[in-house]
């Protein structure tokens, strides 16, 4: 193949995992699930705890002054990386806690008949809080589909979309199927109508760009462990107007103005989001995923990731009983790519290229219902890529799966 | 850590391919369906009894190789079993009859017959 974007050996020299035990034998091939974490991330998090380990926005004394300048810079950064301002970035725990914001705002502001538009690829996260809204409130959801490229049935979308509809919520690249969505364009028909926009950028964030004025989504969704920064860490971006009228999800410490037995008033945005002692390590440490991705360039990580997504999809297609498992072509999709081995279960398989040091993902990929929609009762095999892999951990994958077929009389 | 591929041994494979005891049974004493949520196995299992004893025993599934191969190994090993013998199988029973230990990964799918027959057994 051609020369990649990115020189991976310079890359490894960041991600301890390479200079461990592992180092010759580890093909990561899981990223879509969490990415490695690169040396200044965990030198970020490590200074916080060895040198000013202190609450934020509490004490008054240096290490707190110095924990709560780091932990705000953080909300400059993520606004800056997704193009948004500084008091509209909200820290959670995760995509899955960012969505649920949103959909429990919502609750009381949605009554029976209203419309809630998904996408029918969405992850559990982006589905079972609106489900829960839906019985709460009487509210209907509807599914765009998709075509049998497996790219979003825009016509169908046009039809869905309507005077009924008060939210859509849709995912900016399937953690399925690798699809991207033409979320900007779907942001527009839902606007027309009024609706509310959420998007889901978990797996988009940090492989491609991500800019909300673009999108001009009213929120985005997205974890820190997807894109190089710690676990527990994620974002949710809500347009201003937006925050200052949706209800908080918990309630507590920091979260508050003024507080009385009976009675409590709410903190500005974004802090009125904030409850208890955030993640602060956490959160410094994702300000460290930031600058890291921003390094290196989001571009130049998403031509290495199309280069090596295009390989990928040509060395599957080379074996007898592989099927690719969404759009076959690199235009319009991210570096996840699933595909079912005729005759072979994704765990058999997963547990077989394990023994090769090949680490990929098999099963339903928290997205159960699109699977079985798509008749794969078993779920599929999932490789995924990011900034630290190159083309010897794909062939890597291919001798894995004829080594399993040999195994499997395949 | 990186997995031993012992647990694809040839009779393992072979019970995978040609599952022994599998159908399904009329006025089954159990009958009990369960899923693996995370990989979508599943196993139905129906079984007779003559007096106290497993007289007749059947299973339908779908899944991976280990969660139908120790599926289709327990249900010949459960004929004449008593009701108190079913109830008291274990985890370590399923590893003796697959012939290797299962790791966490793959614990669940090893586990899913013998859940199957346990949480059947205890709606009679």
């Amino acid at each position: 193949m051609s020369k990649l974007s990115l020189t991976t050996a310079k890359i490894h020299q960041d991600f301890p995992m390479y200079s461990s035990e592992h180092r010759g034998h580890f093909v990561y091939l899981d990223s879509a699930s969490s990415s490695q974490t690169p040396r200044p991330v965990l030198d970020a998090v490590n200074a916080y705890y060895e040198t000013y380990r202190a609450n934020v926005h509490r004490g008054m004394y240096q290490a707190s002054e110095t924990a709560t300048k780091e932990y705000e810079a953080v909300r400059r950064m993520v606004a800056d990386f997704i193009f948004a301002k500084e008091d509209e970035i909200i820290f959670t725990r995760g995509t899955t806690e960012s969505l649920n914001i949103v959909a429990n705002g919502f609750v009381e502001r949605l009554e029976a008949g209203d419309e809630i538009v998904l996408t029918v690829m969405e992850h559990h996260a982006n589905l079972v809080p609106w489900q829960q809204v839906a019985k709460k409130t009487g509210c209907i959801l509807r599914f765009i589909p998709l075509r049998t490229d497996y790219t979003i049935d825009i016509d169908a979308a046009r039809r869905l979309i309507g005077p009924k509809t008060k939210i859509l919520a849709v995912t900016l690249a399937s953690n399925v199927l690798g699809t991207i969505v033409p979320a900007a364009e779907l942001a527009k028909l839902a606007h027309a109508h009024s609706a509310v926009v959420v998007v889901d950028a978990a797996q988009a964030i940090g492989h491609i760009p991500v800019d909300v004025r673009k999108l001009d989504c009213d929120f985005l969704a997205f974890s820190g462990h997807k894109m190089y920064g710690p676990t527990g860490t994620g974002v949710l971006y809500g347009k201003k107007s937006m925050l200052q009228t949706l209800d908080p999800l918990l309630f507590g410490g920091d979260m508050i103005r003024e507080v009385s037995f009976e009675n409590a008033t709410w903190n500005d945005v974004p802090w009125k989001f904030e409850a208890g002692t955030p993640n602060i390590g956490g959160v410094i440490g994702l300000g460290a995923a930031v600058r890291y991705v921003q390094k290196i360039g989001v571009q130049g990580i998403a031509a290495h990731e199309a280069q090596l997504t295009a390989y990928a999809l040509q060395k599957l297609t080379e074996i007898p009983s592989v099927t690719i498992i969404g759009p076959n072509v690199t235009k319009e999709r991210i570096g996840v790519v699933s595909f079912d081995v005729a005759g072979m279960h994704p765990h058999d398989l997963a547990t077989i290229l394990d023994a090769d040091g090949v680490c990929v993902r098999g099963g339903h990929h928290c997205a159960m219902p699109l699977l079985r929609s798509l008749g794969h009762m078993n779920g599929t095999t999932r490789l995924s890529l990011s900034i630290i892999n190159d083309e010897k951990d794909i062939e890597a994958l291919a001798a894995g799966i004829l080594k399993a077929k040999k195994i499997f009389r395949i | 850590m990186n997995t031993d591929l012992d647990m694809y041994r040839e009779n393992i494979l072979d019970h995978y391919r040609e599952p022994h005891n599998v159908g399904s049974l009329t006025d089954a004493a159990v009958h009990h369906k369960e899923l693996n949520p995370s990989c979508g196995d599943t196993v139905e299992i129906f079984i007779k009894f003559d007096g106290d004893r497993v007289s007749e025993v059947s299973f339908i599934g779908q899944g991976c190789a280990i969660s139908q191969a120790a599926a289709s190994l327990l249900t010949d090993h459960i004929k004449g079993m008593s009701t108190a013998e079913l109830t008291a199988l274990t985890q370590q029973d399923i590893f003796d009859l697959l012939g290797f230990p299962v790791g966490m990964t793959r614990l669940r799918c090893a586990l899913l017959g013998l859940k199957t027959v346990q949480v059947g057994l205890q709606k009679i």
